[in-house]
């Protein structure tokens, strides 16, 4: 019957989740009325190897990071489309393997340009 | 009613998986330790058994040091986020028949999206402590785990096509009872490219850049301490036991073995893991820290033109079979 679908397999999932948020909460929570506390300025300051920060923590970094995540993007929707093909594969045959072929082979293009463009090489 | 019992159900469970972490670490200094020919933790109680409790105890009574420079919200819910996300996904794995807390039909494609999350909280905490050893740590590990990502989703798209399902019990039913019939010897090429890209995700030894001691101090748990730290400490090695359980569940046939023991059905399953623990250990006892060019050359330009392959092969032969 649509609709009167129940995903009580799903109902797990969400207490394991709260379960493990609670988890997190108490634990930290609790320990707030046993561990120490005894801040001080040496102590908050950032990590630098024992020296006074110097210069802005939040600084410009390498742009590669940036192309990297967008070649993620096309490669993790191509994974995507790829799960459902998987799985019907065997009902499709043929033509599920000559249009994947073809969608593969169009994204193949993308990514030798990435390739040859250099967006893969990081030590330059 | 129902609730109640789940609950029960997911008490045990986590219960399990916190002594599980605790011991694994145990398990890692022992035969790191003998490996080195040292004797690894000796002192707490008999030849160290009793360690992880200490330590425990040790980082729940550290003091929670909240840099002053952090985003305060942010930087307190990081691990938080990070081990939550890691925890959930323990709920889909089948440790033996109808062993498993929420058999969903999309199971991997459930193990996937949680340990995407899980890189959420990589990316705040490092963010949010507002560090440079910290935003250096995160950047690196979320390209990594972004990078080596596609490989492991695409490496497993071979194992859907063979078992015609993303539920993980099913597909450990696809792979029968006989040793020949695990995925491991149909997809040699994927279970190569699913290891290696296992190794990365769960940031070990040889990728472990994001945490490379020697250059970035301790990544993006730079700035963190006491029970918060241990937090991403349990985080890591509930994922590499997720990690471990997908390659079992998909490439070694899961809970099956040469024989039925009904007493404990999950043996199999539990040793299976270990098996794969035991060689993520090996590799860090063994083998020297790539560099970062290496590692996303090898995620790129090696892993994700193999797994295509891979894909390619197995339409083919099935295709032809057919």
């Amino acid at each position: 019957m649509p609709g009167s679908y129940l995903p009580s397999e799903y109902l797990a999932i969400l207490l394991l989740l709260l379960v493990g948020i609670a988890f997190g909460a108490i634990t930290l929570w609790i320990g707030k009325y046993f561990r120490m506390q005894r801040p001080y300025l040496e102590k908050l300051v950032a990590y630098e190897s024992g020296n006074p920060p110097t210069a802005e923590p939040r600084m410009r970094f390498s742009v590669k990071f940036y192309t990297v995540a967008i070649l993620f993007i096309v490669f993790d929707v191509e994974a995507i489309f790829l799960y459902p093909w998987a799985l019907v594969y065997d009902k499709l045959g043929m033509f599920a393997l000559v249009e994947m072929f073809i969608f593969i082979f169009l994204l193949l293009v993308g990514f030798i340009y990435a390739w040859k463009k250099g967006n893969l090489e990081w030590d330059k | 009613m129902q609730i109640l019992i789940l609950l029960i159900q997911i008490a045990v469970l986590v219960a399990i998986v916190l002594l599980h972490v605790a011991y694994v670490t145990y398990f890692e200094r022992k035969i790191i330790g003998h490996m080195q020919v040292r004797m690894g933790p000796m002192l707490v109680g008999w030849h160290g058994l009793l360690q992880p409790i200490a330590d425990g105890i040790k980082s729940f009574f550290k003091e929670d040091i909240v840099p002053e420079q952090a985003d305060k919200p942010l930087f307190l819910a990081a691990p938080i986020i990070c081990l939550v996300a890691m925890m959930v996904s323990v709920a889909v794995l089948p440790f033996a028949k109808g062993w498993a807390l929420a058999d969903i039909n999309i199971g991997l494609l459930f193990i996937f999206a949680m340990s995407s999350l899980a890189s959420y909280g990589i990316i705040l905490a490092g963010w949010a402590s507002n560090s440079k050893f910290t935003l250096l740590g995160a950047l690196r590990s979320m390209a990594q785990v972004i990078s080596y990502e596609i490989s492991l989703g695409l490496s497993l798209v071979g194992v859907m096509m063979l078992s015609g399902s993303l539920n993980l019990t099913e597909i450990v039913e696809a792979q029968g009872t006989s040793f020949f019939g695990m995925y491991i010897f149909s997809q040699p090429v994927a279970f190569f490219v699913f290891f290696v890209a296992m190794l990365a995700e769960t940031n070990r030894v040889p990728f472990d850049l994001p945490e490379a001691e020697t250059e970035l101090v301790s990544g993006y748990i730079t700035e963190y301490s006491g029970m918060r730290y241990a937090m991403f400490f349990m985080a890591e090695y509930i994922g590499m036991f997720v990690m471990a359980s997908i390659g079992v569940v998909c490439f070694l046939g899961g809970w099956n073995g040469p024989f039925e023991v009904s007493i404990f059905p999950p043996i199999w399953f539990i040793l299976k893991v270990y098996l794969i623990m035991f060689i993520f250990i090996w590799i860090r006892a063994t083998i020297p820290r790539y560099r970062y060019d290496q590692l996303m050359a090898i995620g790129w330009k090696l892993l994700i033109p193999l797994t295509l392959g891979n894909i390619f092969v197995t339409g083919l032969v099935k295709a032809s079979i057919n």
